[in-house]
């Protein structure tokens, strides 16, 4: 028994951060202080607040340390560990209140949250199936195997309403539904795990991977019982070497245990679990694609009819799921429906994960309730945006979704919302953007993505899209015209309406939403030949105000073009002549304004 | 420019002997080509033509089928990279922090645009897709170590760093 843990984040966040180095000297200290059988160091998942990192929690305190550095670990050890003194300065400051330290549930953080794929990470050591088992892990799977028959499972998954957590929020109990029924030849059939999480800036299914990897391993085996099929296979980005490695060190773990391979729990169900890699191609999210990819072939989609639940991975029938869906699975399993249900919307059960990045305090991942809105999700578990900055937009859904303006901050999230106001679920990444971001560039750098991830099977995506990155351009360098706006409305319906997959018809979203709530920046950029943000650098001019310049000159000595002189004007009060800036030769890098002390110089 | 001109092929006899092992491991799996072609690259560091022959023909399967998957996936290259791969993370939440303006400075530090090599090998610019550290927003990558909550002040630095 240790009298004391020490939970430090191993998630991908906290590592970057160098989290390794603060465990490797947490055991150092221990030892070093005779403590190593009393304080015990448990590497975990994403505890969610990533901005903070790298994170320690001590329990049975609760008491959590934020940006600690190796150097503060000593500290810790001989004051908190050894003479039960908290070191107050690490302390996340949320939780110190009255000088009293608060438990971190209580924060604005985590009180709004419901963590349900979430609940495991940044709890147990993700590398020890004992530790997944002491929460009821596998509970699910033997209560399945023994008690219930198939069609009861799908029954189950079917009236909890759980839909697809990847994006489009299909029902998921209906895809389970049609791969049990459809074909009944008794060949095999296949489970897939999509783990090609490729949206930038969501990062929840990798956050599992690492945090709870055997909550997948269980809700894939419950799904191969419920469909009849013998074999998973999970499709992961290669870029999550963690993930990677977590996983398979609990497939290991599972077969030593006999929750993989022949004969599980003595049920006879037979059950194993490959990983495939993927290659850095982003339409492999795609779920043909997706199967194409691990039938060893470039990562193209196939048309739809035959759906995989008849026709899938290897010719044969096939559910896929993503990460986030599976992490739900045991839980209502165990919990039951009515559990499930009644958190949530009428048509959108149980909770979302979302990804918060950019322009907000508490960058990192939140668990919510389905129904929550995007201003409790924004202002108050995200803590707002830095630097006393306004919002403008938050982008969800990734390349294929859109941006939500302000005006609709108060709407409750769910799939069905967000499509109404022009954007969707997506994988849960939320992206939150201030004054500072001019919303034709996010529309083109998400076109620039998708144009570089377009497989080139079809020639509405391959070519649309490329066509309607270079009108977007011309809008960025103030050479479009009104007409050039219009085209390109009609081009993203054309793109929409005409292309294989779910890439290149979700591509245009993100024009489409901005040109929605965001127009009038477009129009600023074609008419006005302005962009209001101050980011697209064709459009933008630097000047000096004359009347605020002392005449410093550190201007002048920063710019890398010599564009910087001197004037005959003194302004009253001050020294020196000011200073100019020659637009002709001035190259818009913005070093200048970094180095004015005095907020004389301006760019609009 | 030192990008993509053709290097000859040095592979040694030790890695050949590795790639015919691992091919003749997995070559019944289902699917094999990509994690066969994911070990070629860990054994050679890239895929030349050489390489993708010796597949083919192990694999009994056509140099088309090969070379359409290698040049379909980002991950595999045709060319060796630069001793260090720098990669600036060009992900949504990195890009609204401005990793952009980091990736201009880098290839302008360099003197290299994305996807080439410095010409003393030493360094390859390339962009990422998110990596998943958004909360250290804006980040790049030198091999395995990763640099978080840049400016552009940090890149000469982190280039000095590795210059040695």
């Amino acid at each position: 028994m240790y009298r004391s843990h020490i939970l430090v984040c191993g998630g991908t966040g906290c590592t970057s951060s160098g989290s390794q180095a603060i465990i490797d000297k947490f055991n150092y200290e221990l030892a070093k202080n005779g403590l190593e059988n009393e304080v015990q160091v448990v590497k975990t998942g994403c505890h969610g607040l990533c901005a903070l990192g790298p994170i320690a929690i001590v329990y049975p305190e609760g008491t959590f340390y934020s940006m600690i550095k190796v150097d503060d670990v000593e500290e810790i050890v001989t004051e908190h560990l050894l003479k039960g003194r908290v070191v107050t300065r690490l302390v996340y400051d949320e939780t110190v209140k009255d000088d009293k330290i608060t438990s971190i549930a209580d924060t604005d953080f985590y009180r709004k949250q419901k963590r349900i794929a979430l609940r495991n990470c940044g709890v147990i050591n993700p590398e020890d199936i004992e530790e997944y088992i002491g929460t009821r892990g596998y509970e699910a799977l033997g209560k399945v195997l023994t008690e219930m028959t198939p069609d009861e499972v799908v029954d189950t998954i079917l009236a909890s309403g759980l839909r697809g957590r990847g994006g489009a929020g299909f029902p998921t109990g209906r895809k389970w539904q049609l791969a049990k029924d459809l074909v009944k030849d008794g060949g095999q059939k296949y489970v897939c795990c999509n783990a090609d999480e490729g949206d930038p800036g969501a990062f929840m299914d990798r956050s599992v991977l690492e945090g709870d990897p055997h909550a997948l391993i269980e809700a894939m085996a419950i799904a191969g019982y419920a469909i009849g099929a013998s074999q998973g296979y999970v499709y992961v980005r290669a870029e999550y070497p963690i993930a990677v490695r977590r996983l398979e060190i609990a497939i290991e773990q599972a077969h030593e245990y006999g929750l993989l391979g022949k004969d599980i729990f003595g049920t006879g169900f037979d059950f194993d679990i490959g990983i495939r890699l993927g290659a850095g191609a982003f339409v492999c999210g795609e779920e043909t694609a997706l199967m194409t990819s691990i039938e060893g072939n470039r990562g193209e989609p196939r048309p739809r009819p035959p759906f995989p639940a008849v026709k899938g991975l290897f010719e044969r029938p096939t559910v896929l799921n993503n990460v986030e869906t599976y992490a739900n699975i045991p839980q209502i399993i165990l919990n039951g429906v009515e559990w499930f249900t009644s958190m949530g919307t009428e048509k959108s059960k149980g909770t979302k994960v979302f990804a918060l990045g950019g322009k907000i305090n508490n960058t990192g991942l939140v668990e919510v309730p389905m129904g929550t809105t995007l201003r409790e999700i924004v202002e108050e578990i995200g803590g707002g945006i830095p630097n006393g900055k306004k919002f403008k937009a938050a982008q969800t859904g990734g390349p294929s979704g859109g941006c939500i303006s302000a005006e609709n901050l108060d709407v409750p999230i769910d799939y069905d919302n967000l499509l109404a106001i022009g954007s969707m679920m997506g994988s849960g990444g939320l992206i939150v953007m201030d004054e500072d971001n001019c919303m034709v560039d996010i529309a083109k750098f998400f076109l620039q993505f998708t144009v570089d991830e377009s497989c080139g099977k079809c020639t509405p995506c391959r070519i649309g899209t490329r066509r309607l990155l270079e009108l977007l351009d011309k809008v960025t360098k103030g050479q479009a015209t009104l007409e050039d706006i219009d085209k390109i409305e009609a081009l993203c319906y054309y793109i929409k309406d005409n292309s294989l997959c779910g890439l290149g018809q979700t591509a245009p979203n993100p024009v489409l939403s901005t040109l929605r709530y965001f127009r009038d920046e477009y129009i600023a950029h074609v008419v006005d030949k302005k962009c209001p943000a101050g980011v697209c650098k064709d459009l933008l001019s630097f000047t000096i105000d004359k009347d605020k310049c002392i005449g410093c000159g550190m201007c002048a000595k920063q710019c890398p073009a010599g564009a910087i002189s001197k004037t005959d004007y003194i302004a009253p009060g001050k020294k020196l002549p000011a200073l100019t800036i020659d637009t002709a030769k001035c190259v818009k890098c913005g070093a200048c304004i970094e180095k004015c002390k005095f907020g004389a110089i301006e760019k609009k | 420019m030192a990008k993509n001109i053709a290097i000859p092929f040095k592979g040694t006899a030790e890695q050949e002997a590795l790639l015919r092992q691992v091919i003749a491991e997995h070559k019944s799996d289902k699917g094999a080509l990509m994690p066969i072609l994911q070990k070629a690259q860990e054994i050679y560091g890239y895929l030349p033509v050489e390489v993708q022959k010796i597949i083919a023909t192990e694999m009994d399967i056509s140099m088309e089928k090969v070379y359409g998957v290698v040049t379909f996936y980002s991950q595999f290259s045709l060319y060796p990279k630069g001793e260090y791969t720098i990669s600036v993370c060009l992900g949504t939440a990195c890009y609204v922090k401005g990793s952009g303006d980091i990736f201009d400075k880098l290839s302008e530090v360099l003197g290299i645009k994305g996807g080439e090599t410095t010409p003393d090998g030493k360094f390859t610019l390339v962009d990422c897709r998110c990596i998943g550290a958004c909360g250290l927003a804006p980040v790049l990558t030198v091999n395995d170590d990763v640099y978080g909550r840049l400016t552009v002040k940090d890149v000469e630095d982190i280039i000095a760093k590795y210059k040695g």
